[in-house]
């Protein structure tokens, strides 16, 4: 029933595209952190990621949106087998990714990167900036220093940089100049995939748009597809294809952009709609907001994990667990009573 | 006098550092009235936080104020004495945090922190605060009883902050401060705190200086709003001003640079990087990165000019002079 | 020709230009070095010590290890500057020459303590569960001896000489070193970047000594620097109580010990290579206190 969503044309941006072919396919992935607590040390688990299915057509954007807790993080890393699932498949042309040995795996990295959410801490502080992006090229390339250092001269243009950067430490370096350079290490490899972890959060709204717009144009050229994990939907509606909406380790509603935000079906969807602040000082109308806190993914509750934040929670919400069920074409729900015109 | 609560005069703040003097605030110009919400809208390193702790009185070494001053209720704070100092902060300015959980001191109960500010603004024992303590917990929509016994890291980051809100405006100050008080919330906990802090300081009538990043929140919390770029207020005007007629070039910039739901547009970032104050650009600081940039520009920097009543902009391309050049 | 020279010029003025950078870190840390009053004295003493160590053979007036029985006994004077010892040799030539032996047992036991330390620290703390356990259950075996008992067992069991009280030292010196580097790599195995170098597609060997263990060496080098005060303390007292290095070899600690009985008539015996080792230490200490102080990010930018 999920193949509907890659058969799926696109609404709006480009109408004259057709896109048929999945690149990634995610089954039932889990993935439980096992962790401690209490007087008596017992073993509880912590549900990161708990029954997630997804697919992310080719050269599109799939964003993945949720808050803390979500489990959007753990997605992100267990997709590329940086954390190894609990358990489920990722499929990724074809091969089921969950299967293959640890000594292959290091070579299909080259076609599936991250570029993480903190520019600070991703880059080696003792590395000269050609050694951090060159690394991956001395793995699979095997090139001599020459090579290297003239396709990293090269990449470095590619992200807006200059080839006099190639011998400086990453701390003199801003924060979004870093967040290239992180670019930089992931394409020079010649990926198909990357998982873009928040990669804007840590930095200013100016900077933002810039990236973000680099992020765009490198998609472009290079036929890349992305997996964008972000917490803020302005974000997503200005990159994305697909949009998941997740909430403590599930996702709550997912289908293209038009689908998850003129046609919202999940309560917690449009409640996270509202709570986003509108840069607009004449929007000034009283919002319906979730109320309360997140409640932690260890013990998450009964029935719709949502049910105790959403306002129009009924008996059965508690009790019983919602189905992802396809309310239209590609666009699907987790919840009892979703909001269909 | 142009703000009868505070009044910011040619604030200049540097900082002595290994790699030299940080030029942190360039005669910053900052003003405001009772009751009035005043956003400080910014990026990173623009000097939004010096400017805040400069008003509170809490610029240490390494750091100085080489010049200007800061009038508060029409009395400098240069010439105010250590103890009308502590006053003042104890009951007239108060201040929450981006990080409401390492604010709190972490071997306090909860309960203990609360009835400590309200004793210091009202003047009483810590015993005679409990009643009060309770009060103000549920005022901040918290479990009262409950969270008066616990320790901070048992809350969550939102009830954090709503025990760093009850904390601050136990002794109903004239001025809050909130330093990106939601920068490290979830959305629907940002919302919720907003809404909180909305409600309280209307029924409460503080003013409140909202130094945030995000221009939703301030478009949505805020009267008046300044831009503060490199060290400098460039522009100053009511919400509405600014986010629909922006004059300073950065402003723009700024406005073009954030993300909106429902809008297709392409974003346009400011290019360039933020100046390293040490070696800060000579004349306007942001006229590297300005599209408008005259010769002008790099000799001095612009005063801060009212260009429409009630909207203050710190650029030449609004003085007499300027508008002449760029014709 | 001459566009030769040019070019060359220019490669070296690139050269320069390009590890720009690493010429800034290093005046930084030379700043920092003149402003840490402990590190400027512990560099000085430090650097005496050497320099005596290496032009030892130039600076003796005599010969440190043959007797010379006509001149047994004899207090401080301008021809025997810290006098002689019973068998009438000049103390201040042992003494002299005595640095070159301490230097040579810091050094090596430094290498060997410090290395395998380092080394099985990273492992431990890079793969973890099982490797860790294993290693981390060797390292309390030998911590739970007093390290001077156990260095005086293997001294004792391997027979006094001067190899064998570096391998005594270095065998108990090694699991401060291992602990260090072992909590250093399980901080600098969750940091983004190495993350990031996985996700690259490097090896575990790879991550473990390209990326973590440079990581890992700055804490241990200031703990191998505040050792090497102890170390020279335990070579003493091994030579002190007769395992250590043999006589006639003019180590420290046993012309400390030879002086024991003529303490009270002839103190110089003892005295004068008490406050070598007494001076070198504190210089050791000195220097790590300060090399602490400068590697520590908070002074640091």
């Amino acid at each position: 029933m999920l193949l509907a969503i890659s058969t799926l044309k696109k609404v709006n941006t480009m109408p004259t595209e057709v896109k048929t072919e999945t690149l990634l396919s995610v089954e039932n992935l889990k993935k439980y952190f096992p962790v401690k607590r209490g007087a008596f040390r017992r073993l509880l688990y912590v549900r990161a990621v708990d029954d997630v299915t997804f697919q992310v057509p080719k050269e599109s954007v799939f964003a993945v949106v949720g808050e803390s807790g979500s489990g959007k993080t753990t997605l992100g890393r267990t997709v590329l087998r940086l954390i190894e699932p609990t358990s489920g498949k990722i499929i990724y042309k074809n091969e089921d990714f969950t299967k293959i040995s640890l000594k292959s795996l290091r070579i299909f990295r080259r076609k599936m990167q991250i570029i993480s959410q903190d520019p600070y801490n991703s880059l080696h502080p003792r590395k000269l900036v050609k050694d951090i992006i060159g690394e991956g090229l001395k793995i699979h390339f095997h090139m001599s220093s020459n090579e290297i250092l003239d396709t990293v001269k090269e990449t470095l243009e590619r992200v807006g940089l200059r080839e006099e950067h190639m011998f400086r430490y990453p701390h003199e370096f801003s924060g979004g100049q870093r967040q290239r350079i992180a670019t930089a290490r992931a394409i020079v490899l010649k990926p198909e995939f990357l998982v873009l972890d928040e990669p804007t959060s840590a930095l200013d709204v100016s900077v933002q748009a810039i990236i973000l717009k680099m992020f765009k144009d490198l998609k472009s050229s290079l036929s890349l597809t992305y997996l964008f994990i972000t917490h803020d939907l302005a974000v997503v509606d200005y990159m994305s294809d697909y949009v998941a909406v997740m909430y403590l380790g599930q996702i709550m509603e997912m289908g293209t952009k038009e689908d998850v935000f003129n046609n919202t079906a999940h309560p917690y969807t449009i409640l996270l709609m509202n709570s986003i602040p509108v840069p607009d000082p004449r929007h000034k109308n009283k919002k319906m907001i979730p109320k309360g806190e997140i409640p932690s993914s260890i013990n998450p509750p009964s029935g719709c994990r949502f049910h105790t934040r959403c306002p129009y929670a009924k008996e059965v919400c508690k009790k019983e667990e919602p189905k992802f069920v396809k309310i239209s074409k590609g666009h699907f729900v987790k919840c009892h009573f979703p909001i269909i015109e | 006098m142009r703000g009868d609560l505070l009044d910011v005069r040619e604030l200049k703040v540097v900082f002595y550092t290994y790699r030299g003097i940080i030029k942190a605030l360039n005669g910053v110009e900052l003003w405001m009235n009772h009751e009035e919400r005043l956003g400080l809208i910014g990026e990173t390193g623009c000097g939004k936080s010096v400017t805040s702790l400069s008003i509170m009185g809490l610029i240490e070494q390494p750091g100085e104020i080489i010049s200007g001053d800061v009038y508060f209720e029409g009395k400098s704070m240069q010439k105010m004495s250590m103890e009308e100092l502590h006053d003042m902060r104890g009951k007239k300015i108060s201040m929450i945090f981006q990080e409401p959980v390492s604010a709190l001191n972490p071997v306090m109960r909860i309960g203990f922190q609360v009835a400590e500010s309200i004793s210091r603004a009202k003047d009483i024992k810590i015993k005679e605060a409990y009643p009060e303590v309770l009060k103000m917990l549920e005022l901040v929509g918290l479990d009262s009883k409950r969270t008066a016994s616990l320790y901070p890291h048992e809350l969550s980051g939102g009830m954090a902050q709503r025990a760093m809100i009850a904390m601050a405006l136990s002794s109903n100050p004239k001025l809050l401060i909130a330093d990106e008080p939601t920068s490290a919330l979830d959305v629907t906990i940002q919302a919720q705190i907003m809404e909180l802090l909305d409600e309280l300081v209307r029924e409460m009538g503080n003013a409140v200086i909202l130094i945030t990043h995000d221009m939703g929140v301030a478009a949505e919390f805020c009267d008046k709003i300044a831009v503060m770029y490199a060290g400098n207020v460039v522009e100053r005007a009511s919400t509405v001003d600014i986010f629909e007629e922006p004059l300073h070039p950065y402003t723009k910039g700024l406005l073009k640079a954030v993300p909106k739901i429902g809008q297709s547009k392409e974003l346009v970032g400011i290019t360039g990087t933020v100046p390293d104050l040490v070696n800060p650009p000579t004349g306007c600081r942001f006229h590297p990165r300005c599209p408008y940039a005259m010769n002008k520009c790099s000799q001095k920097m612009p005063p801060l000019i009212e260009a429409k009543p009630g909207h203050h902009v710190a650029c030449y391309l609004y003085t007499q002079e300027g508008e002449h050049n760029a014709n | 020709m001459k566009s030769i020279t040019i070019e060359k010029r220019g490669k070296l003025r690139d050269f320069i230009a390009r590890r720009k950078p690493i010429i800034e870190d290093w005046k930084h840390t030379l700043y920092l070095w003149k402003s840490t009053k402990l590190a400027m004295i512990g560099t000085v003493i430090i650097v005496i010590f050497i320099l005596i160590a290496i032009f030892a053979p130039i600076i003796v007036p005599y010969d440190p290890i043959s007797s010379n029985m006509s001149a047994r006994l004899q207090p401080p004077s301008w021809d025997h500057l810290f006098g002689t010892d019973q068998f009438g040799r000049d103390i201040f030539s042992r003494v002299i020459v005595g640095s070159r032996i301490e230097l040579w047992i810091i050094f090596l036991v430094s290498l060997i303590s410090g290395g395998l330390g380092t080394f099985l620290g990273v492992v431990a703390g890079y793969f973890g569960k099982f490797v860790d356990e294993i290693i981390m259950r060797i390292t309390d075996m030998f911590l739970a001896f007093p390290s001077l008992v156990l260095a005086m067992a293997f001294a004792a069991a391997l027979g006094p000489s001067l190899t064998n009280t570096i391998i005594a030292i270095s065998v108990v010196g090694w699991t401060v070193f291992a602990r260090l580097a072992r909590a250093e790599a399980m901080k600098i195995k969750k940091q983004p970047y190495i993350e990031a170098i996985r996700a690259v597609g490097a090896g575990n060997s790879r991550i473990m000594f390209l990326h973590v263990l440079p990581m890992c060496l700055s804490p241990v080098l200031v703990q191998l620097t505040l050792r090497m005060g102890t170390i020279i303390l335990t070579a003493a007292g091994l030579g002190f109580l007769g395992l250590g290095v043999r006589p006639p070899l003019p180590e420290w600690g046993s012309m400390v010990s030879d002086g024991r009985s003529y303490l009270v008539a002839q103190w110089w015996i003892s005295t004068f290579p008490g406050i070598a080792i007494a001076f070198v230490v504190l210089g050791f200490n000195f220097l790590g206190d300060g090399i602490r102080d400068i590697m520590d990010p908070r002074l640091r930018r």
